[in-house]
């Protein structure tokens, strides 16, 4: 196979590289170019998307022998993930924009590009496994239950799912890590990415005020309607979120209070007890199927966020999405997340949070 | 075998350069040293200055070592803009064309950005051309001008400049002319005696990199950019790199030796690449002027091909063997329009589905060959990648994103 290797500066990608090339595949590196004015040094644990990480890529694609190339993806990116990201949160939802990445950049423009420059697949360094059966090909769980990254890819359809491979699956990070120390890898060691790339200062609520400026509002108790205290901005807020809420004033009961609901028109964050945060029905939108749509209704498990626990319950295909009975009410379901769907360790597909109920 | 067509980023080593250098790198001595090591030192250094001097037609004082084409600009634009001022503090205005290359394009928006200069960008037209009329304009404007700068040939598209006409309209206003004529020497004739300050580089030529020179006349107001040890008629301090000005110097006396002959064969060649691009991709432009050496650089040639991406040319040509270049480059690899294509009048769009080929004195018809056996399939490939972009952006447009 011709295999486009995306290659982040990090250490999975760079074993997931390797590991095309041992298999004796036609590699190529390519890392991709996010942002126009990349930073030129990390900060904290960051991994990708600055011009030490492009060094970090092409110096893993020489020792690996491959050709290299940075592909600006940076309007695709901005279009595509960022903008959605700030409008999802202005709506006042909680979005994950990794998912958005993988469904439209990384498995959309860059696949479909290197499909026509006449690449057969995109490799990449998540932890999942593609499993080619009698059914066709099906997206899985890694076997690192602690570093499974099948989450953010449950929005891949059967043709999105064709143009992958997924060379870490079998494996957990401490072998991935060896193995890059034994290939040489200078990365070996390279801290774990995690938070949002675009948001270099991890402050999502400064990057947030940026965008959408400040739009003042209350907080309240969402039991009795008292005003409890202000905000600068409710898209700032996230259903279960329990830090920042600054009411000065415990609960009567001494209670820890999350926010259970955020209304962006009313610009009203309502606060209550954990108890509130209680859903066992979700309701979910915007279905993506990693093959065939499931039956109309089934036993399956749902996660709601990345490194979440799997939640069983009872799945209904309804108009255009899908409802899920929770077997055991769960809390902090926030709309915008995406809900996907598992039988087993097959991922079925996934729909984006609309709303959780009692 | 690769078949390389980017002689304009660099060309191989002469063989003559690499005897001079490697014979030089056995040597100890610091030129600047009174001793026997370092009398043999210097003499090396200075038969290198006297024969590039000499075959330049310029005095051995008018040449100043330089660690490459780069410095040679940056002494030329800054030197000349603090010594001009410090002569007369209310010369402000810069002249320099919209198609310098970066050497010289950011060291004057420098100036302007953190020195209070008024920078005035001389137009170019569709095909790279300064007009030497602007440019006595604008002196005869007032007699406020540091310095002008125009390159000799532009690196990208390849079109040479009326030098002798902005040279003469500066001479007449008593203005500094700097002149980077990088890629210009060793491929078309060049009179080093016309501009106040020109600067050349050792690799674009066939010697080794990480030197050039800066040549300056004896009275070019010229302050330094680096002070020590005064070396370089006090402008250009420190130790000179004597193996690679001995490689520069042989390299120098051989494409100056041979120009004619082998600018005619490179241009022939050129041409039948030419006329083999344009059978293969009749949609393809090429840009810049074309004609003889007073018009265009023998061994350039630059096509932009409708609907191709130019990077993406790039890596399949790379992957087929061919090494050919966008024209523009950038330390994080993510390429931009190309400001020379712009200045000239093209598209963002268009600029960026270019490839300048460039061949030198050890192309060969098989490196010609070899990208027009190569380039159909590029393009055909290029042509669907570039396709699938736009039905994207189409499609993210009509999502509303």
């Amino acid at each position: 196979m011709r295999v486009l290797a995306a290659m982040s500066g990090g250490v999975d990608s760079a074993v997931a590289a390797a590991r095309m090339v041992a298999a004796g595949h036609a590699v190529t590196g390519v890392h991709l170019a996010l942002s126009r004015n990349a930073a030129s040094y990390r900060s904290g644990a960051r991994g990708c998307c600055t011009i030490e990480d492009a060094r970090d890529a092409w110096r893993a694609a020489d020792r690996l022998g491959i050709p290299f190339y940075v592909w600006d993806m940076s309007e695709e990116f901005a279009a595509e993930v960022v903008e959605d990201f700030v409008a999802e949160y202005a709506a006042g939802r909680t979005p994950n924009p990794c998912l958005r990445c993988n469904e439209r950049i990384k498995f959309a423009a860059v696949l479909d590009r290197a499909r026509a420059l006449g690449f057969d697949a995109v490799a990449s360094g998540h932890y999942a496994r593609l499993v080619d059966g009698p059914l066709g090909r099906q997206l899985h769980r890694a076997v690192d239950a602690g570093k499974d990254q099948s989450y953010v890819l449950g929005v891949l359809d059967a043709e999105q799912l064709a143009g992958c491979a997924f060379p870490l699956g079998d494996s957990t990070k401490a072998e991935v890590r060896a193995e890059a120390r034994a290939l040489g890898l200078a990365v070996a060691a390279k801290p774990d990415s995690h938070d949002i790339c675009f948001i270099p200062t991890g402050d999502t609520g400064g990057f947030l005020r940026d965008r959408l400026g400040s739009a003042p509002g209350q907080v309240v108790d969402a039991a009795t309607g008292e005003v409890l205290g202000h905000h600068d901005g409710a898209h700032a807020f996230t259903v279960g979120q329990r830090r920042g809420l600054h009411l000065g004033r415990p609960a009567p009961d001494g209670a820890r209070r999350y926010v259970v609901e955020v209304d962006i028109t009313a610009r009203r964050v309502a606060v209550g007890p954990a108890a509130m945060l209680d859903v066992t029905r979700i309701r979910a939108g915007r279905p993506r199927w990693c093959g065939p749509q499931p039956a109309a209704e089934g036993r399956l498990g749902v996660q709601v966020r990345a490194h979440g626990e799997e939640l069983p319950g009872l799945v209904r295909m309804v108009g255009d999405g899908f409802e899920v009975d929770l077997d055991v009410p769960a809390r902090g379901i926030a709309p915008g997340q995406a809900a996907v769907l598992y039988d087993g360790t097959r991922v079925v597909g996934s729909g984006t949070i609309l709303r959780g109920s009692r | 075998m690769r078949a390389y067509l980017d002689h304009a980023a660099t060309t191989p080593l002469l063989d003559c350069a690499r005897e001079a250098l490697v014979d030089a790198l056995g040597a100890t001595g610091n030129a600047s040293s009174l001793h026997w090591s370092g009398r043999a030192a210097r003499r090396r250094l200075e038969e290198a200055r006297e024969s590039i001097a000499e075959q330049l037609g310029v005095a051995p004082s008018e040449v100043v070592f330089t660690a490459g084409g780069t410095e040679a600009d940056n002494l030329a634009v800054k030197g000349l803009w603090w010594g001009r001022t410090a002569a007369r503090p209310d010369r402000r205005r810069v002249l320099a064309s919209r198609v310098e290359h970066h050497a010289v394009l950011d060291p004057v928006h420098w100036l302007g950005a953190h020195e209070g200069a008024e920078v005035v960008w001389l137009d170019v037209d569709r095909l790279g051309r300064v007009d030497p009329a602007q440019v006595a304009d604008e002196l005869a404007r007032a007699d406020d001008v540091a310095l002008v700068a125009v390159m000799w040939a532009n690196n990208e598209v390849g079109t040479v400049q009326p030098i002798e006409a902005i040279a003469a309209a500066c001479a007449h206003a008593d203005v500094p002319l700097h002149v980077d004529a990088v890629q210009a020497l060793g491929s078309i004739p060049v009179d080093a005696a016309l501009p106040t300050t020109l600067a050349i580089s050792g690799h674009k030529l066939g010697g080794p990199m990480g030197v050039g020179a800066l040549v300056a006349r004896r009275n070019a107001p010229l302050a330094p950019l680096t002070h020590g040890g005064g070396q370089e008629r006090q402008v250009r301090s420190g130790t000179p790199d004597v193996p690679a000005i001995a490689g520069f110097a042989a390299a120098v006396a051989h494409v100056l030796g041979d120009l004619p002959e082998r600018a005619a064969r490179v241009a022939a060649l050129r041409d039948t690449l030419l006329a083999g691009v344009t059978t293969l991709a009749p949609d393809a432009v090429v840009n810049g002027a074309q004609g003889g050496p007073d018009a265009r650089l023998p061994g350039n040639a630059h096509v932009s091909f409708p609907g191709c991406e130019g990077d993406a040319l790039l890596m399949l040509l790379d992957a087929a063997g061919v090494d050919v270049s966008t024209g523009s480059a950038c330390t994080a690899g993510v390429p931009e329009p190309s400001h020379v294509l712009l200045a000239m009048g093209i598209d963002a769009v268009l600029a960026r589905s270019s490839l300048r080929l460039t061949l030198g004195h050890s192309s060969a018809a098989a490196d010609v060959e070899a990208l027009l056996a190569a380039l159909p399939a590029a393009l055909d490939r290029a042509r669907r990648a570039g396709q699938v972009r736009i039905s994207a952006r189409l499609a993210t447009a009509l999502d509303g994103g």
